[in-house]
């Protein structure tokens, strides 16, 4: 064989697996959307995005504004994509209430999306005079510099209701705990697992993982949105059974000797 | 078009980076290969991105010391700190020795570990809050919280040994173990099970048009 004529394969057969998963998992999820065309799918309600109207009014009441901040990342990341959707949400509500939204970005191009996600919401409620493009700023790349100017804000211009979603850090905590000393209602929500447990000791509300995903359907209860939660669901259900097979087989082929079995298992799963 | 044209480079760039990661030559068909292409191009859009950033920086806190609003000051040593760093960086240059690095080192370095140190107040505060026993949970919490900082710290390890009904039990098997390899490990990878989930179900809505919420709107 002459290794010099060896070309490139078309497919990674390493990848099948992926390729399967993904493929199958995007076939749910068409399903489900296809249906929910036709029929209403129920979804749970979820505490952290029931109490956005409470903690907006709240804040309108006390005559303070509404702080969100949406994470420490770009918009490549799909987290801060989440977080602009809701930001979306509650910026239709204080511009419902004539309250005023500030939103203090960590990246420039975060800040020149949220203020057209956040001007957009003004004009669907026809509020577009009341949109102020300033209060959507910029203050710094640097994670504890970013850090500094949010606290300022927070204990300067002390808003009553805080949001803080998207992806977070080490800074998690030192956010959530200066907005819990100003008295303000705070609501969090991130998919980082080592900053959820910050969250939930510090925010009246959090919202874990993949609820933060599920926000922009859970709020728009669009049936195309809810069809694909509905078909996240389903792939999640599918993945439980398959763990819990799994574990099954692998632990009958240790009792009884099947290695085939097991390295079988093994090569389907591995990543 | 202000909507369909996003939604169009996004399912391109998107659906481009999806099939390079399965098929390797069509990621080697460019040089730099496809996904680095893609990869470069963001970091060109990122950096011009910056003036954004600095204009609005700029022109928002310019404009509360042109107000005299509450709190200006800080507005003005934002600025005489932004302006005065980046003439040191230009006209000084950033070597070892330069004022620019003198800055980095000396006042930049400071502040931000002084940032990072609050950290240990808090979590002591948020502590104090969260493993209040007040119901069955919050106690359960608290225990596991015990054991996991007693095992944490050399005294603890030596007084564990010498408890008396819990002589037979290894600290370090009843943490690493059952608590953090068993309850702990559990908990988090449903979280990340369900977050990635989550993930591909929301990256598949935005490379198909059906979430453009972040675009502003339906």
């Amino acid at each position: 064989m002459d290794l010099s004529q060896s070309q490139m394969a078309w497919f990674n057969l390493d990848k099948l697996n992926n390729f399967i998963g993904i493929f199958l998992f995007t076939a749910l999820i068409a399903w489900f959307i296809f249906h929910a065309r036709h029929r209403s799918l129920f979804i749970r309600k979820i505490a952290g995005l029931s109490a956005i109207d409470e903690a907006v009014g709240r804040a309108t009441e006390m005559g303070r504004p509404v702080l969100y901040v949406p994470g420490l990342q770009d918009v490549d990341n799909i987290q801060t994509l989440a977080a602009l959707s809701i930001l979306g949400h509650v910026a239709e509500k204080t511009a419902e209430y004539e309250t005023p939204l500030l939103c203090p970005c960590c990246r420039s191009v975060v800040m020149s999306t949220a203020q057209e996600v956040v001007r957009e919401s003004y004009i669907r409620v026809g509020k577009a005079d009341d949109f102020v493009r300033d209060n959507i700023r910029y203050l710094s790349d640097d994670q504890f510099g970013y850090v500094a100017g949010v606290d300022g804000l927070m204990i300067r211009e002390k808003p009553a209701a805080i949001f803080f979603m998207g992806p977070f850090y080490a800074e998690s905590l030192i956010l959530a705990e200066t907005g819990h000393s100003t008295g303000a209602i705070q609501i969090a929500g991130t998919a980082e697992a080592s900053q959820l447990p910050f969250f939930v000791a510090a925010c009246d509300y959090t919202l874990i993982g993949e609820e933060l995903y599920a926000a922009s359907a859970c709020l728009s209860r669009d049936p195309v949105q809810v069809g694909s939660l509905k078909g996240q669901d389903a792939g999640k259900a599918i993945i439980l059974g398959a763990i819990l097979l799994s574990c099954l087989l692998i632990t009958l082929s240790q009792i009884f000797g099947w290695s085939g079995l097991e390295e079988t298992i093994r090569a389907v799963f591995r990543t | 078009m202000k909507r369909q044209l996003p939604i169009f480079i996004t399912f391109i760039a998107g659906i481009t980076m999806i099939i390079q990661f399965f098929l390797p030559r069509l990621e080697h068909a460019t040089v730099p290969p496809l996904g680095d292409l893609f990869l470069n191009w963001f970091l060109i859009i990122f950096a011009f991105a910056y003036i954004l950033g600095g204009a609005s920086l700029v022109v928002v806190n310019f404009s509360k010391i042109a107000k005299s609003a509450p709190g200006w000051g800080y507005n003005a040593v934002l600025l005489v700190g932004l302006f005065g760093t980046l003439a040191a960086g230009l006209f000084g240059g950033i070597n070892e020795g330069s004022l620019f690095r003198y800055i980095f080192n000396y006042v930049f370095t400071p502040l931000s570990a002084t940032m990072f140190a609050l950290l240990a107040f808090f979590i002591a505060s948020a502590a104090f809050r969260a493993f209040k026993a007040k119901t069955m949970e919050a106690t359960l919490l608290l225990i596991a919280a015990l054991i996991v900082m007693i095992g944490q710290v050399p005294l603890g390890q030596a007084l564990w040994s010498h408890l008396p009904f819990l002589k037979g039990i290894s600290l370090n098997i009843l943490i690493d173990d059952w608590i953090m390899n068993g309850f702990n490990a559990a908990g988090q990878r449903a979280i990340i099970l369900g977050a990635s989930l989550g993930l591909i179900s929301m990256s598949l809505k935005i490379l198909l048009g059906i979430e453009r919420s972040y675009l502003g709107g339906d």
